[in-house]
């Protein structure tokens, strides 16, 4: 089944969100989504990213040989991670400052590394610039959306205006174990709206489902569909 | 027609009911309750009612919101609302204490399915979450109105030595609400363990290893700091609860060893003066696999077999 541009775009956004879905990428989503600009930055950063080494690997897919493929895909990651962190660090030293080491360790990112193997060295470089925008738009869209709970009950503002006055805070929610908490209800929300549309999920999430072909031996590799909960499965091939 | 009637187990029945026995619970936390008052005034009873009220409400609203069968008739959300509102200090604004009960019904409880269904001790996630949250407000001890006056301000537990025995056995101190009073915290246990609704095993084991791990550590004042902090609530009412402790007798001996050890290392060397309320939601964390380990066997019964390798 060959998937129009326009669904190859909006795969990222919901039906296979990189973070609520493929559950990719966690740590940084836990950890930044403290503030409403951070977690913008971040997304912002990810996104700039992603499309630039999808664009590139996709372009370079005929030459990277198979076996040295991971190392090649991690060169590219990190020139455009390298850019992305030298023009933070000169204009928007608040920023570098507020990401510190998880901008630099957008490298080793699995939601960037997870396209470029699953997605960029097997498609055009066209699908692969639409598949990075909307995984990072994704990402980005997730991250800011927590971050506007978080920050609004953890620390009563909204990308630092203050909505509800001091003294009426929940604390909890800034710190590890409210990530956590949000980042499940965000999780459950998602699902329960994609359930309402009456969208099916693919235990095989994350690539074309076509296992037969497959190089790629992932833990969740379905040689036959037996699974028709239309639930997901709790276990997924990569881990954050 | 025949006489004889085909079932399949269980044969014997038993009286008691989920209500009966939260019923006995709530008997047997009112000693606690009237001391409260008497030592921290009325606004002692006021938070306990409102703790109660909303935990009530809040399940009620769960469960008709997701269309389940409304069980708030077995008073188990009463009981949480009384253990969360137990574990606040009586100055400790309202809307903090709505947040507790909110983290123990809807997060601890109903979220993972309901009465029976929560891993974890749901009045503790509620503690948990406004220690996290409202720490100063938590750890402020002035009483109002009663017989405690705004000078007692640190727990006894920083410094149990300078208690008398008195002065902790009737909880003339500071404290959250529930803890003070060890009495009638005794008081009530007694009557919960004549009524058989809870095995004293978990509440000794647990209290007595704490006493000989604090003073094995080098604690001060090991048997008096027993009767401070919340080692008696915890200990009595909220180890011993069903969902959250193991089911054998010896799995209730290495839970309580458990608890003791883990109180007493914190209360020792932690940073925080009080650890019953981590060591007890480890402990309810590590529940299933004690229940694992101490599976009884029935008499005559082959010794189980080993699991297979990769299962």
């Amino acid at each position: 089944m060959k998937k129009s541009k326009w669904q190859i775009f909006t795969n990222g956004l919901f039906k296979e969100n990189p973070v609520l879905i493929l559950l990719l990428g966690c740590c940084s989503v836990l950890a930044i989504s403290v503030t409403v600009q951070g977690a913008l930055g971040m997304g912002l950063a990810l996104t700039f990213v992603l499309v630039g080494s999808n664009v590139v690997i996709s372009l370079l897919r005929k030459v990277i040989p198979d076996k040295v493929r991971i190392p090649c895909f991690i060169v590219v990651v990190a020139t455009f991670v390298t850019l992305v962190e030298m023009v933070v660090e000169a204009y928007l030293p608040d920023l570098y400052d507020a990401l510190g080491i998880f901008l630099a360790l957008i490298v080793v990112n699995c939601i960037v590394l997870g396209r470029a193997e699953m997605f960029a060295s097997k498609n055009g470089v066209v699908d692969s610039l639409l598949d990075g925008l909307g995984m990072g738009l994704g990402y980005t869209l997730v991250i800011v959306g927590i971050a506007v709970v978080r920050e609004l009950l953890g620390s009563g503002t909204l990308y630092g205006f203050r909505i509800i006055p001091e003294g009426y805070q929940i604390g909890i929610i800034t710190q590890t174990p409210g990530g956590f908490m949000m980042f499940g209800f965000a999780m459950a929300l998602l699902i329960f709206c994609l359930r309402k549309k009456g969208k099916k999920f693919d235990p095989r999430i994350g690539c074309d489902g076509n296992c037969g072909n497959c190089a790629a031996g992932c833990a969740n590799a379905v040689t036959d569909l037996k699974t028709e909960d239309g639930g997901l499965t709790a276990k997924e091939g990569s881990e954050s | 027609m025949s006489k004889m009637n085909l079932s399949v187990s269980p044969h014997i029945r038993s009286a008691r009911t989920t209500q009966s026995i939260m019923l006995d619970v709530i008997i047997a936390l009112t000693p606690a309750l009237i001391a409260s008052v008497v030592l921290y005034g009325f606004r002692a009873l006021l938070l306990t009612q409102i703790s109660c009220g909303f935990c009530v409400l809040l399940e009620f609203l769960y469960e008709k919101l997701l269309k389940r069968p409304v069980t708030v008739s077995d008073l188990s959300a009463v009981v949480t609302g009384l253990l969360v509102a137990f574990n606040v200090p009586v100055s400790m604004p309202v809307w903090m204490l709505l947040v507790g009960d909110l983290a123990a019904i809807i997060l601890a409880k109903q979220l993972f399915g309901g009465l029976g269904c929560n891993f974890m001790n749901p009045a503790l996630v509620g503690r948990i979450v406004m220690m996290f949250s409202f720490t100063t407000a938590l750890t402020t001890y002035t009483g109002s109105a009663g017989l405690v006056d705004a000078a007692t301000s640190a727990t006894p537990l920083a410094d149990p030595a300078s208690y008398g025995f008195m002065e902790l056995l009737f909880g003339l101190h500071g404290g959250v609400i529930g803890e003070t009073c060890a009495a009638a915290l005794l008081l009530g246990g007694i009557y919960l363990c004549v009524r058989g609704v809870i095995k004293p095993i978990i509440p000794l084991v647990y209290i007595g290893t704490t006493v000989l791990l604090t003073w094995a550590f080098g604690g001060v004042a090991p048997l008096r700091s027993a009767l401070a902090g919340g080692l008696l609530l915890g200990a009595i009412y909220m180890a011993t609860d069903y969902v959250t402790s193991p089911i054998t007798d010896k799995g209730k001996v290495i839970f309580g060893v458990f608890l003791g050890l883990i109180t007493a290392l914190i209360r020792v060397f932690g940073n925080y003066s009080e650890g019953v309320t981590f060591a007890i939601i480890l402990g309810n964390i590590l529940v299933p696999y004690i229940n694992d380990l101490t599976e009884t066997r029935p008499i005559g019964a082959n010794p189980p077999a080993k699991k297979e390798a990769g299962k």
